[in-house]
């Protein structure tokens, strides 16, 4: 009783940590569902755009300001990426482990931005009774509209509704067509590496916007804050598929079962601490989860491809 | 329409693996010609289409379509005046995407993507009567999957899309190998009245050598990266499968025709 009583005690937190990752989760969905890309530059990306946010403020920005310098520099990262993969031919894999890499360097610096004392710094604190703030994890069960959740919801829906627009547009489905089938694409005139440098600067500025939300969320921002954001956003992408993937047909509602996906995530997460697990164990967890939603349709292919498989065309 | 001259491409050059797939290769092609090309397996047939498309550039020599030299423009870049079915169904659409989608992607084929909606209402009615011509029953199906299709009616929505802006010049490789015989007549039927209303400049390969006489106006035929055989006119509405066996031997030297060509 009281584990329970404890454990929807802490529902609020998961809601308001789980809406922030889940623009991470719809940053992922772009690049893994859409573009057919694992993209690990977000690792880096995520904590970027907590350091720049968290910097900007600090120096007096405009909260509003400093959360859009979060989300170009996010974008830029992406653009390395791209730019790595596409116009230096390097496996898009290798391409986000490299700027991810570089980012953790550039991220402790940017973090001492604005500080005479350091060089290079791997936390940056932001006081919600100090700094201009746009959200705290303070007001969490606050009836008031101080609550984060009352900038999270509107935030979440005009990500997702101005994602939908855009995939709709000409642009937005040559994108699409380039996930789908990049000599399709290039048969149809579209150029596809463009295509891809743009899905991961669209991405990459996502995965910043929920770093510069939580760094204030949380009250900080860290160097290791964005540690295995690759892998809880695509535990939320496939938990959200997994559950209601039959019944959200629609784009939008895709993107949104992603979000709903990171919710779930974190109200398993919370649960399981209150079980009694460490919160350093949660990266393991996390792992054993996505490899197994992961593996199961491999095997159900695997099972499957049996029946099907058999007198494919041949190959010229 | 197209001038292919003296275009050579070897792959994997310099090691054990090295392939001269086609060896100085010249071709013309007038306006609304209509070309079938055949030869047996590695002659170089796919990479001549290839190289025409774009997907790879040649080693050596020019291709020009439509009067403007297209030998170094990215494959996206010269899509514009090409329109191609390839020899798998998955190749041709995006099967995650509607055959609508599909169709609005090829639609804009050439044209610059903006920000402007990537289908148009008017555009469903105009793809709709479009399906219908096709006669298999996807004009009611606008919104389904393409992954739902048979291989038969992917090559013809592949085709459709590859006619929707007309092409220069359209490019078919072997489009119908992987189908049931049935189906494969349906699109080959479907094809030649496509290339007929709109006057396409086309080059088709199969290896069905009665295919390869009974359409079009002329027949290449290549063999270790050449042309071997190039037959137009009055002796191509002529010619029968034997005859073509004949001169095939002539022409390479060689009596391997038979199993190469037709067993190919
Ligand atoms: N991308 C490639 N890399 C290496 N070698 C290739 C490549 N594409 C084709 N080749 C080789 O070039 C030669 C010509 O191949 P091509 O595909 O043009 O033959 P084809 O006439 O289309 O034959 P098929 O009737 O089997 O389709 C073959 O020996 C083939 O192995
Ligand atoms: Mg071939």
């Amino acid at each position: 009783m009281d584990l329970l009583l404890s454990f929807f005690n802490s529902l609020p937190n998961a809601v308001g940590q789980g809406l922030i990752w889940g623009i991470m989760a719809i940053g992922v969905y772009i690049t893994y569902r859409i573009l057919d890309v694992a993209d690990l530059t977000v690792d880096g990306s995520l904590t970027t755009g907590g350091a720049v946010c968290a910097v900007c403020i600090t120096m007096g920005w405009n909260p509003w300001l400093s959360l859009l310098a979060a989300v170009l520099a996010g974008m830029l990262a992406g653009l390395v990426t791209g730019l790595l993969h596409t116009a230096c031919g390097i496996p898009a894999i290798l391409a986000g482990i490299l700027t991810q890499l570089a980012l953790y360097s550039l991220n402790l610096r940017i973090m001492a931005i604005g500080d005479p004392n350091a060089a290079t710094k791997a936390t940056l604190a932001l006081s919600v009774d100090n700094d201009q703030l746009l959200l705290s994890s303070r007001y969490i069960r606050y009836t008031t509209l101080e609550n984060p959740l009352v900038l999270l919801i509107p935030v979440t829906l005009l990500v997702i509704a101005l994602l939908y627009w855009f995939f709709g547009t000409e642009l937005g489905s040559a994108l699409r067509a380039t996930g789908a089938n990049q000599a399709m694409a290039r048969a149809q005139g579209i150029n596809t590496s463009f295509g891809k440098v743009l899905g991961l600067v669209v991405s990459n500025g996502l995965v910043a916007l929920s770093g510069a939300l939580l760094a204030q969320y949380q009250g900080s921002a860290t160097n290791d804050m964005g540690r295995g954001a690759i892998v809880i956003g695509l535990a939320a992408v496939i938990i959200g598929e997994v559950l209601l993937s039959r019944v959200f047909r629609n784009f939008a509602l895709k993107l949104l079962s992603a979000v709903i996906g990171a919710i779930i995530y974190y109200a398993v997460i919370t649960l399981v601490l209150r079980l009694g697990l460490e919160s350093t164990d949660l990266k393991l967890l996390t792992a054993l989860v996505v490899a197994i939603f992961l593996a199961i349709p491999y095997w159900k292919g695997r099972y499957f491809s049996k029946h099907f498989r058999r007198g494919g065309a041949s190959h010229a | 329409m197209l001038d292919i001259k003296g275009v050579s491409k070897t792959f994997n050059p310099g090691t054990i693996n090295e392939k001269a797939a086609l060896r100085s290769v010249s071709l013309h092609l007038e306006d609304g010609d209509f070309v079938t090309v055949i030869g047996g397996n590695g002659a170089g047939k796919s990479t001549l289409l290839n190289t025409v498309a774009g997907t790879y550039f040649p080693d050596a020599g020019t291709i020009t379509i439509g009067g403007v030299d297209v030998t170094r423009l990215p494959e996206h870049k010269r899509a514009k005046y090409i329109g191609r079915v390839f020899q798998d169904p998955m190749t041709g659409t995006a099967a995650t995407m509607q055959i609508e989608e599909n169709l609005a992607l090829a639609r804009r084929r050439g044209a610059s993507r903006t920000l402007r909606p990537g289908i148009t209402r008017a555009e469903r009615g105009e793809y709709r009567e479009l399906l219908k011509t096709l006669d298999l029953g996807l004009e009611d199906r606008l919104t389904a999957k393409v992954g739902l299709l048979s291989g038969g009616q992917r090559q013809a929505l592949t085709l459709l899309m590859a006619s929707l802006v007309k092409p220069k010049l359209l490019l078919l490789d072997e489009h119908t190998a992987a189908l049931d015989p049935k189906t494969a007549a349906k699109v080959l039927d479907a094809t030649e009245k496509i290339v007929q209303r709109d006057h396409l400049t086309t080059l088709m390969i199969t290896h069905n050598m009665r295919d390869a006489i009974v359409h079009g106006n002329r027949l290449i035929m290549m063999y270790e990266g050449r042309i071997a055989l190039d037959i137009s006119g009055e002796e191509k509405k002529k010619l029968t499968v034997e005859d073509l066996l004949a001169k095939f031997g002539q022409a390479t030297g060689s009596d391997e025709a038979d199993d190469k060509l037709l067993l190919g």
